[in-house]
């Protein structure tokens, strides 16, 4: 207890540089904890991926459509529960080169899209709204707020894979069913596309952009995957049966080079981290040599002085790491903000929490271990030898 | 009077293991400021270098991409009778029509799968790209199913040795060459005769046609007439070079947001541990300044000493921290690119820019960090400093 007391004490004999310290350790637990957050806000897409659902795309690539017959074929094949197809829209709104204009725009099925979607919850009047007017559209709550988007509304934009002026009414906002579902989409009915694309471009073909299967249980997916793509092998157009969830892992997997620096850069951030607490408790144990070569003298064994200065360096760890996780929550909310189209979802995941913290712990063990090593080895006499 | 330099400098060395950990401190947060800069600066080079200055690509309308770009037949004719046109070796108009789409390969290392863009162009496409160079095996031969992958593209992707055949589309390709575009995004293509990707992937228009001009200068004549005419209206006409650029500018734009959210954060750190050293050396040394002063030396002597430390330590650290990033330049990375839809593979390039900026930051997180500490160093009073031991 008396040690204790001792520990605390000298953590106030230098304020400024105890103060500094910590703040140093916050910064960094800070930055290591929105670039954890960064990270995950990439997976997101995985994680939030449902179990019992699979993506049935081109086998080429998915930018090739699939044709309209295939819905029936795969709907009888065995395993499969409910089916629905959707199309990438891309188009331009406003000015390009803002972030903000751009979010992922949908032609869906309106009858069975948000039956295989119960994460999109739509109030039940919008949606029967929605299926009743054919260029009526719904916009995920977190979109329609960053616009000012509301119901009633008119959105225009500029196609570029299906090429004109596109005019939808806003019938519907849905809200995702907890905090993992993406809240920036725009759906609006597949018809419309259909219809629009018929009669601006006669003879151009508007077929499935892919299908999205509904399975009884995850453990009929593989053989619902082989039943579906061995079906088409040999046609025009044949197919890649996956779960959504590899579906989403391959998107993550092409821009795996981002990840893997900005991994790189937190475990820079631990050996800063590291390095600024070091410094701070070997400048202080150098000031102290004296005093604990009289605290020696005085009967105190290694044992105490190894508390001492683990002690001082982990209250130090541990405050900086407090501090930076209270810092993390605005600053990731922050960039959110910023880049609010690249990471729909941006949540601080508890395990970041862990790691953060945790990083720091270390950081504080590891930087006492040098300057207590050379205080209990130290003579006595060459301790009180000292000139401070 | 001025303080000797060589008070400045022992006065580090005197402190080795502290020196040393606020240099390796503050050579951390450089590389990774300089590293980022690098990364934005390497992919702005691959895309921007894939255009030439004299080239000039059509597509259609608002398609922001090859990929959802169409010009048809009659359209890219039109294009080949302008008068802007260069001439080929063989007399015909230097234009290349070319159908771009993308395919899935798996990867060599991770065994995920990846978009590659395959470019189906005319015989043209080689003159008006002289920087892409066959380095193995043959160019493909017109009318056949033959491709020839990129560097990156051989590098990185399973299935595409010299003489394996790739199938996609309905059909099997044979690979028949390697092909080393310096550098650029052409790197990360696949190339083959236009009119038989078309066939295969049953598209009748083409994505894009890209054609050298006589001079750059005559680009804005040649924009003007084919806005005018009515037959090219659903066109647009863009320099390569700034075609290129727009592609970039989503991923670019996202490196750099990033990279100056984490650089800002970092040099805080990097300006308290400055600071935290620094601090301590003027505890250290308040005999030294107080003798110092009573020899003479002024206030703003000690003031500059100190600042001259806090900048030395910097601009070793800077120098450190672009010592361990200019390693990164023999790594090459590879990233989806939003703009084209497809993988593209890139290096770190250590510019003499990049290098003067991660400097200048350096110094900069000096004199931020050592200003405060050598303030309280240059009031200390005389007295008072003297009988502080």
């Amino acid at each position: 207890m008396k040690l204790l007391k001792i520990v605390f004490k000298n953590l106030f004999r230098h304020r400024l540089r105890t103060i500094l310290t910590m703040l140093g350790i916050a910064t960094a637990v800070m930055a290591f904890g929105l670039i954890r957050t960064i990270v995950g806000a990439w997976n997101a897409g995985v994680e939030a991926s449902a179990a019992n659902r699979m993506i049935t795309r081109q086998s080429v690539s998915f930018i090739f459509p699939l044709p309209l017959p295939y819905r029936q074929q795969i709907a009888r094949i065995p395993g499969v529960d409910a089916i629905s197809w959707a199309n990438w829209f891309g188009g331009v709104y406003g000015d390009p080169n803002d972030f903000k204009n751009f979010w992922p725009r949908f032609a869906v099925d309106p009858e069975t899209f948000y039956d295989l979607y119960p994460e999109y919850q739509v109030p039940a009047d919008q949606l029967a709204q929605f299926r009743k007017e054919r260029n009526a559209c719904i916009l995920g709550r977190k979109l329609a707020e960053q616009h000012g988007f509301k119901i009633g509304d008119v959105i225009t934009m500029e196609g570029d894979i299906f090429p004109g002026r596109w005019e939808w009414v806003v019938r519907g906002i849905y809200t995702g069913r907890d905090q993992t579902v993406d809240e920036t989409q725009m759906h609006f009915q597949w018809n419309y596309l259909y219809e629009q694309v018929q009669a601006r471009e006669p003879g151009r073909p508007v077929d499935a952009g892919w299908y999205i299967l509904r399975v009884q249980n995850a453990d009929a997916m593989p053989g619902v995957a082989k039943a579906v793509d061995d079906q088409f092998v040999n046609s025009r157009a044949p197919t890649k049966t996956e779960t959504e969830k590899a579906f989403q892992q391959g998107f993550v997997a092409m821009s795996s080079a981002i990840i893997t620096s900005l991994q790189v850069i937190s475990v820079v951030i631990v050996g800063i981290i590291l390095l600024v607490l070091a410094n701070t408790i070997v400048m202080a144990v150098r000031e102290r040599r004296r005093e604990y070569a009289v605290l020696k003298t005085l009967g105190f064994s290694a044992r105490h002085l190894i508390v001492l200065i683990f002690g001082e360096s982990l209250v130090i760890a541990a405050c900086g790491g407090l501090i930076g996780l209270a810092l993390t929550f605005p600053m990731v909310a922050g960039f959110g903000a910023a880049l609010p189209t690249f990471f729909p979802i941006i949540n601080v995941a508890p395990v970041t929490i862990v790691l953060a913290f945790g990083a720091a712990l270390l950081a504080g063990v590891v930087a006492a271990f040098l300057p207590t090593t050379r205080v209990v080895r130290m003579s006595i006499v060459s301790g009180l030898r000292t000139v401070g | 009077m001025r303080i000797p330099f060589s008070y400045v400098w022992r006065s580090l060395w005197a402190r080795r293991l502290t020196t040393a950990l606020t240099l390796g401190g503050l050579s951390l947060v450089v590389f990774v400021f300089a590293g980022v800069l690098m990364l934005a600066k390497g992919l702005e080079a691959t895309l921007v270098d894939t255009g030439s200055p004299d080239n000039a690509i059509v597509l259609r309308r608002a398609a922001g991409s090859e990929l959802v770009s169409q010009v048809d037949r009659g359209t890219a004719s039109i294009l080949e009778t302008q008068p802007e046109v260069a001439v080929a070796k063989d007399g015909r108009p230097l234009l290349s029509r070319e159908m771009v789409v993308v395919i899935n390969l798996y990867k060599k290392t991770t065994n995920g799968m990846s978009n590659v863009t395959v470019r189906g162009v005319s015989p043209q496409a080689f003159e008006l790209r002289p920087g892409f160079r066959i380095v193995e095996g043959k160019p493909f031969q017109f009318g056949t199913h033959e491709i020839v992958v990129g560097r990156n593209i051989a590098t990185r992707f399973k299935g595409v040795a010299l003489g394996t055949e790739v199938p996609f589309a309905g059909d099997r390709w044979t690979v028949v060459g390697v092909a080393d575009a310096g550098g650029t995004g052409f790197d990360s293509e696949i190339w083959a005769d236009a009119d038989q990707v078309m066939q295969s992937f049953g598209r009748p228009v083409y994505s894009s046609a890209t054609f050298r001009l006589k001079a750059a200068s005559q680009f804005d004549a040649i924009k003007a007439r084919l806005q005018a005419d009515p037959r090219s209206q659903s066109l647009e006409l863009k320099r390569e070079q700034d075609f290129y650029r727009e592609q970039s500018q989503a991923m670019a734009k996202f490196i750099k947001i990033l990279g100056l959210v984490v650089t800002t954060i970092f040099s805080v750190g990097a300006v308290i541990g400055a600071m935290i050293t620094m601090y301590a050396a003027v505890a250290s040394r308040t005999v030294e300044v107080g003798t110092l002063r009573a020899l003479g030396f002024q206030r703003r002597s000690v003031l500059a000493a100190f600042l001259v430390e806090s900048v030395l330590l910097a601009i070793a650290g800077g120098a450190a921290g672009v010592g361990l990033a200019s390693l990164l330049s023999f790594a090459r990375v590879s990233t989806l690119n939003f703009g084209s839809f497809s993988e593209i593979g890139f290096g770190f390039a250590l510019t003499p820019s990049v290098i003067a900026s991660a400097l200048i930051f350096a110094v900069a997180m000096g004199i931020v960090g050592g200003f405060l500490p050598a303030v309280r160093a240059a009031r200390l009073n005389i007295v008072n400093a003297l009988r502080a031991a």
